[in-house]
C-alpha cells in the first residue's frame, strides 16, 4: 500500500464570479521515501495541491471531489483532532519565506519546543534536547547560541534551515516543500536542496518537492509531474522525462530554459501564456499555444497514455503510440 | 506577435467598472450599509430642500405667535397638527427648526472637513515626499497641535473673539468661524494618515520609475502618488464629518457656536435644555435624537468602509 | 583603466553606504561616563570602477547584499553617490541637479524588477505611456504622440487597443512588456535592466528576453543588465561582472567567464547552478556565512569564505587587474599565481 495516495482530487473555489476549479482530476502516489517533484509555472495548482493534502484550504477553496489516503486512511473522513495529530507530525509543510514561518516575536527555541510539545508527551527539558538535536542535524553552527535568538537575527539561509529542522522535529513520514528555496541566493540553494536530500536518504521520509525551477527538481528527485491549469499533463521518472520530454509544454518548458539555447539566439519561446483558471480552453487546455494541436485536441480532454515509464495526457502523443503499435503489428 | 490567447472585449466604461467593482458588491449584500446611506442621503436631500418643504420659516418674527408656544408633538394628546413635531419656548415650529439646523450643522461638517483635508492632504504629502528635515518638523507641529484638545483651542479662540469683536459682529461671522476652528484644528489627521500612504508608496517601482523619466517633485507628488492614497483618505473623511457634525453641536450647547438666530442642531439641544425639567422634553430630545441618527449612520459608513476599503482584502 | 572613445557609461571610485543609526537623537549613546556619537552605515558599494561599452549588454550578477541593485539606482541618479563619479560619454552626471539631469533622462532609461509596482496602478497604459512623450516632446501634436504610443505598444507585443485599460487588468509578463515599452518611448541609447525577468514564469521569462534583444538590434540599445540568475547571463550578455559585497571580484566577456572562472567565487557561484544534467547538487562548498555588509571585512571582502586565503588576503584589498586573455580579476591568489 502506498504511503500517500491521491486520487481524482478536484478542487473548487467559489468565487463570486462562480466556481472556479483549482485542481481537477489529480491522481498520483507516493512510497515511503520517495522523492517526488510537482513542477508547474504560476497559476497551474502547485501550491494548492500541497495545501489540499494537509486539507489546509481556507475558504473559499474546498474539495469538491476526488480522496487523499495517508497509510489506507482517507484524510478527509478524519475528526479535526484527529487531522491535528497527523499535520506537522506524520506530515509536515515547508513555505517559501521563512520570515513569514517564523513567528517574529517569539524565539527561536520557544517556536521548536512548542511544536514538539503539542505532540508528544515529554518534558520541557527532554524538548529543548531534541531540538538541538535537530538543529545539528540540519548543520547549524553553535545550535545552542540559535535557540534564544529571534529570526530576524539570522540570515536567509539560517532561517530557511531551522524551518526544515522544525519540519523534522517529529520525525514525520513525508515532507512537503513548498518553493523552499526560490527566496534564497543560489549558492545557499545549493546547500540546502543537498541538505533535504541527505536527510530525506538518511532518514527515509517521503519528500514532495513544488517548484517551478527544472534544475532543482533534475538534482533532488525521483520522479516527477508536470501541472498545467490544475491539470497533471505528464508524471512518471523525473530522468526519463527531463532527457526526453514527451508532452509538447514539458518540452516548451524545457527548451525555454536558456541553457537549452545559443548564446546570443533566441530564447525558445512558447507563446501566449496560461490560461486564467476561470476561462480554461474547451478540450485539452494547452491546446491554443500547442505547435501540433489538432481537431481532437479542441474538443476532447486528453487520457493518459502509458509511454516508456511515463503517463502523458496528449493526444498527439496516443496518436503516435497507436501508430507505432499498428507497425509493430504488422 | 500579440498575446492572442487573452482575448479582450471593448474596454468597459467606467460606470461598468464600477458595477464590477468590489465596492458596490460589498454594498449590495450589506444591508447595515445601505440603510445608514439612505438616511444619510434622506438627511442631506431634506436639509438642502430646508427652505423648500418647511412648514414654516422659523427665523420669520412675523410666523411666530408667542401663545403657540411649548406646544407637544401633534402624537400628544395637547398636541396640534400644525406643529409635527411640537414647538418650542417662543413658538417656532420644531420640524422647521431641525430642518434649518441640519442644514447648518450639515454644512459646517462638510466644510470645516474639506478644510481639513486640504491643509492634510498638502501638508501630509510635502512630509512624506520630501522627507528628511522638512517632515520632522511638519510632523512635530502636528504633534503640537494634537496635543492641544480641538475643544479646548475652539472655546478660547471663540471665547477671545466673541470678547474682542462683540456678539454682532460674531453672529454674523458665526458660521465661518467654526468652519475654520474645527478645519484647522483637525488637519493633523489627515497629514499623518496621507503622510504614511505617501512612506508605502514612495517604495513602489512606479514612482522611481517617474524621477528615471526626469518629471519634478510636484507632479510625481500630486499627479503620482496622491491618487493612490485616496482610499485611506475617503475611510476617515465620514468619520470625520461625524466628529465635525458633535463638535460643532459641543460647541454650540456651551454657547460657543451658532447663535440662537440661526440655530444648529447643538445650539438647538442647548437652549432647550432647560425646558426639561419643566415638562417641554421636546424641544430638547428631538433635535438630540436627530443628530444622534446622523452621527451614527456617518460612524457605520465609516466603518463599512474601512473594511471594504481595506487594502489587505481589496487589491485594486 | 583606459578610457576608450566608445565608452557609454564610465564608473569611477564609486563608493555608496546608508545610515542605519537613524536620526542625531538616535546616534547619541552613553558609554563610559560620556556621550559619544555611534554610526552605523550599510556598506553597500566599496570601490567599484566599470565602463559600459556602447553597444554591449554588460551583465551585472551577484547573490543579494552584493550591491548590484544600488549600483543601478546610482548610474540612474535615484541615489547619490557617497564618493566617485559617474559619467555619460564623458560628461559628469552624478552632482546634477534635477534640472540639469533633464538632457540625461532622455537617453537613459530603467526598467524594474517588479512588474506589478513599476506601473501606477491609477494610470491607464494611454496615459503611462503619453506622459514621458509629451514631456520629452513638447512639440509633438497630439496625432503624432498617439502615433509614437501605438507604435511602441505594437513593437513590445501589447495590443494597441489595449490603452484605456488599467495595468491590473494584465498579467505580470505583459506589465512588464508595458514597462519597456515606457522606457522606449522616449527612444534612449542606454538601459539599465534591475532584475527585469526574475519576477516571471520561465515561460514568459524567455518571451521578454527575446523582446529585450530584439529592442536592442532594432534601436541599437546598449544594456546594463542586474540579474542573479546565471544562466540568464549566459545567454544575454557580452560582458559579465561579478560582484560580492560591493566590489567586483571577475569582469570578462561572457563566454571567457562561464569557460574559465579565475575568482573563487565566481567558480562556487558557477558549481551552485542547478543544471538539468546534475545527478545531486554538484557545489563547491564555501565556508561560514556571507557577512554583512554593515561590518566589512579587512582585507579582501571574500577572504573569509575563500578556501584559498592568506595573510594577505586578511589585510590588503586586492585590485581589478587585467589578465592575458582580457579578464578582469581582483584576487591575490591569482596574482600571486596561486589559482
Amino acid at each position: 500500500m502506498p504511503l500517500l495516495e491521491v486520487n481524482h482530487l478536484e478542487v473548487c473555489f467559489g468565487l463570486r464570479s462562480g466556481s472556479v476549479k483549482a485542481l481537477r482530476d489529480v491522481s498520483f502516489t507516493l512510497e515511503r521515501g520517495e522523492r517526488l517533484g510537482v513542477v508547474g509555472e504560476s497559476g497551474a495548482g502547485k501550491s494548492v495541491l500541497g495545501f489540499s493534502i494537509l486539507n489546509l484550504l481556507s475558504r473559499p477553496g474546498f474539495i469538491s471531489s476526488g480522496h487523499v489516503n495517508f497509510e489506507g486512511k482517507d484524510l478527509a473522513s478524519l475528526s479535526p483532532s484527529e487531522l491535528r495529530s497527523i499535520r506537522g507530525n506524520r506530515i509536515s509543510m515547508i513555505f517559501q519565506d521563512p520570515m513569514m514561518t517564523l513567528n517574529p516575536v517569539l524565539t527561536i527555541g520557544d517556536q521548536m519546543v512548542e511544536c514538539l510539545l503539542a505532540h508528544r508527551k515529554i518534558s520541557m527539558a527532554d524538548a529543548k534536547r531534541v531540538a538541538l538535536q535537530k538543529l545539528k542535524q540540519v548543520q547549524i553552527p553553535s545550535p545552542e547560541k540559535r535557540l534564544d535568538q529571534y529570526p530576524h537575527e539570522l540570515s536567509g539561509g539560517m532561517r530557511q534551515r531551522i524551518v526544515i529542522a522544525i519540519g523534522l522535529l517529529l520525525d514525520p513520514d513525508i515532507i512537503i516543500a513548498d518553493e523552499p528555496t526560490t527566496a534564497l541566493d543560489v549558492t545557499i540553494q545549493a546547500e540546502i536542496m543537498d541538505l533535504m536530500l541527505d536527510l530525506c536518504e538518511k532518514n527515509n521520509v517521503a519528500l514532495i518537492l513544488i517548484t517551478h525551477d527544472l534544475g532543482v527538481v533534475s538534482q533532488v528527485t525521483q520522479k516527477m509531474l508536470v501541472m498545467y491549469a490544475g491539470r497533471i499533463i505528464e508524471q512518471g521518472p523525473t530522468k526519463e522525462i527531463i532527457n526526453d520530454a514527451q508532452h509538447p509544454y514539458t518540452q516548451g518548458l524545457m527548451n525555454a530554459l536558456p541553457q537549452m539555447a545559443l548564446p546570443g539566439q533566441k530564447l525558445n519561446q512558447i507563446r501566449g501564456s496560461m490560461p486564467p483558471l476561470q476561462n480554461i480552453p474547451r478540450g485539452c487546455a494547452f491546446n491554443p499555444r500547442c505547435e501540433y494541436a489538432f481537431e481532437t485536441c479542441k474538443h476532447n480532454l486528453p487520457s493518459f497514455t502509458q509511454s516508456g515509464n511515463c503517463l502523458v495526457a496528449c493526444h498527439m502523443v496516443a496518436e503516435m503510440k497507436q501508430v507505432a503499435a499498428h507497425k509493430e503489428e504488422l | 506577435m500579440t498575446d492572442s490567447t487573452m482575448k479582450m472585449d471593448a474596454p468597459p466604461s467606467t460606470w461598468q467598472r464600477f458595477k464590477e467593482s468590489h465596492f458596490w458588491h460589498s454594498f449590495r449584500i450589506d444591508r447595515v450599509a445601505q440603510i445608514s446611506f439612505a438616511i444619510f442621503v434622506l438627511y442631506v436631500v431634506m436639509a438642502l430642500s430646508a427652505s423648500f418643504i418647511a412648514p414654516f420659516d422659523p427665523y420669520d418674527p412675523s410666523q411666530i405667535d408667542i401663545l403657540d408656544s411649548e406646544i407637544p408633538p401633534s402624537w400628544d394628546d395637547e398636541g396640534d397638527e400644525r406643529f409635527l413635531l411640537g414647538t418650542d419656548a417662543q413658538g417656532r415650529d420644531m420640524l422647521s427648526t431641525i430642518l434649518y439646523g441640519t442644514r447648518v450643522s450639515i454644512t459646517i461638517g462638510i466644510c470645516a472637513v474639506l478644510l481639513q483635508a486640504f491643509l492634510g492632504i498638502v501638508i501630509g504629502l510635502t512630509a512624506g515626499y520630501v522627507g528628511g528635515r522638512v517632515d520632522s518638523l511638519l510632523m512635530r507641529i502636528a504633534d503640537i497641535q494634537l496635543s492641544f484638545s480641538t475643544m479646548m483651542v475652539a472655546i478660547i479662540v471663540l471665547a477671545v473673539f466673541q470678547a474682542t469683536f462683540g456678539t454682532e459682529l460674531y453672529q454674523e461671522l458665526a458660521m465661518i468661524m467654526l468652519i475654520l476652528v474645527i478645519g484647522i484644528a483637525e488637519w493633523p489627521q489627515y497629514a499623518r494618515t496621507i503622510r504614511a500612504s505617501v512612506l508605502a508608496e514612495k517604495k513602489k517601482e512606479y514612482v522611481d520609475a517617474a524621477r528615471v523619466m526626469g518629471f519634478g517633485r510636484l507632479r510625481i507628488m500630486f499627479r503620482h502618488i496622491l491618487p493612490n492614497t485616496l482610499s485611506p483618505i475617503l475611510v476617515i473623511s465620514t468619520v470625520q464629518i461625524a466628529n465635525a457634525i458633535i463638535s460643532e453641536a459641543s460647541l454650540s450647547f456651551l454657547g460657543l457656536g451658532m447663535p440662537v438666530s440661526q440655530p444648529s442642531l447643538g445650539s438647538l439641544i442647548s437652549s432647550g435644555f432647560e425646558y426639561i425639567f419643566s415638562g417641554a422634553w421636546w424641544i430638547t430630545v428631538i433635535p438630540g435624537l436627530v443628530l444622534i441618527v446622523l452621527v451614527l449612520v456617518m460612524n457605520l459608513l465609516g466603518d463599512w468602509m474601512r473594511d471594504v476599503l481595506n487594502p489587505k482584502l481589496y487589491k485594486g | 583603466m583606459t578610457e576608450q572613445t566608445n565608452s557609454l557609461v564610465q564608473i569611477r571610485d564609486l563608493y555608496k553606504r546608508f545610515s542605519i543609526s537613524g536620526d542625531l537623537l538616535d546616534q547619541l549613546q552613553f558609554k563610559g561616563g560620556k556621550i559619544v556619537r555611534h554610526q552605523e552605515y550599510v556598506h553597500a558599494i566599496n570601490g567599484v570602477n566599470l565602463d559600459v561599452m556602447q553597444g554591449e549588454a554588460l551583465c551585472v550578477v551577484g547573490e543579494s547584499g552584493c550591491g548590484k541593485s544600488t549600483v543601478a539606482r546610482t548610474v540612474m541618479g535615484l541615489l547619490n553617490p557617497t564618493s566617485g563619479q559617474i559619467a555619460y560619454k564623458g560628461e559628469r552626471i552624478d552632482h546634477l541637479n534635477d534640472r540639469q539631469i533633464l538632457p540625461f533622462r532622455k537617453k537613459m532609461q530603467m526598467i524594474f524588477q517588479n512588474p506589478y509596482a513599476s506601473l501606477n496602478p491609477r494610470m491607464t497604459i494611454q496615459q503611462t505611456l503619453q506622459e514621458p512623450i509629451q514631456f520629452h516632446n513638447p512639440n509633438m501634436s497630439a496625432a503624432e504622440v498617439r502615433d509614437k504610443i501605438h507604435e511602441v505598444m505594437f513593437s513590445v507585443g501589447v495590443d494597441p487597443t489595449w490603452g484605456e485599460r488599467y495595468s491590473h487588468e494584465f498579467s505580470g509578463g505583459q506589465r512588464q512588456r508595458i514597462s519597456i515599452a515606457r522606457a522606449l518611448a522616449v527612444d534612449p541609447e542606454f538601459i539599465v535592466a534591475d532584475e527585469p525577468i526574475s519576477a516571471l514564469d520561465v515561460s514568459i521569462q524567455a518571451q521578454v528576453l527575446n523582446l529585450m534583444m530584439d529592442a536592442q538590434e532594432q534601436r541599437n540599445l546598449t544594456y546594463l543588465f542586474i540579474t542573479h540568475d546565471l544562466s540568464v547571463v549566459e545567454h544575454f550578455g557580452t560582458r559579465v561582472a561579478v560582484m560580492y559585497l560591493g566590489t567586483v571580484c571577475e569582469l570578462a566577456p561572457t563566454k571567457q567567464l562561464f569557460s574559465q572562472p579565475r575568482h573563487p567565487y565566481t567558480q562556487a557561484l558557477l558549481s551552485a547552478i542547478p543544471r538539468l544534467e546534475d545527478d545531486r547538487p554538484d557545489y563547491i562548498k564555501l565556508i561560514g556565512e556571507v557577512p554583512t555588509p554593515v561590518n566589512l571585512p579587512s582585507g579582501c571582502v571574500f577572504h573569509g569564505r575563500c578556501p584559498h586565503a592568506n595573510e594577505r588576503c586578511r589585510q590588503e584589498i586586492p585590485v581589478l587587474r587585467m589578465l592575458d586573455d582580457g579578464t578582469q580579476v581582483a584576487c591575490h591568489g591569482v596574482e600571486e599565481n596561486r589559482l
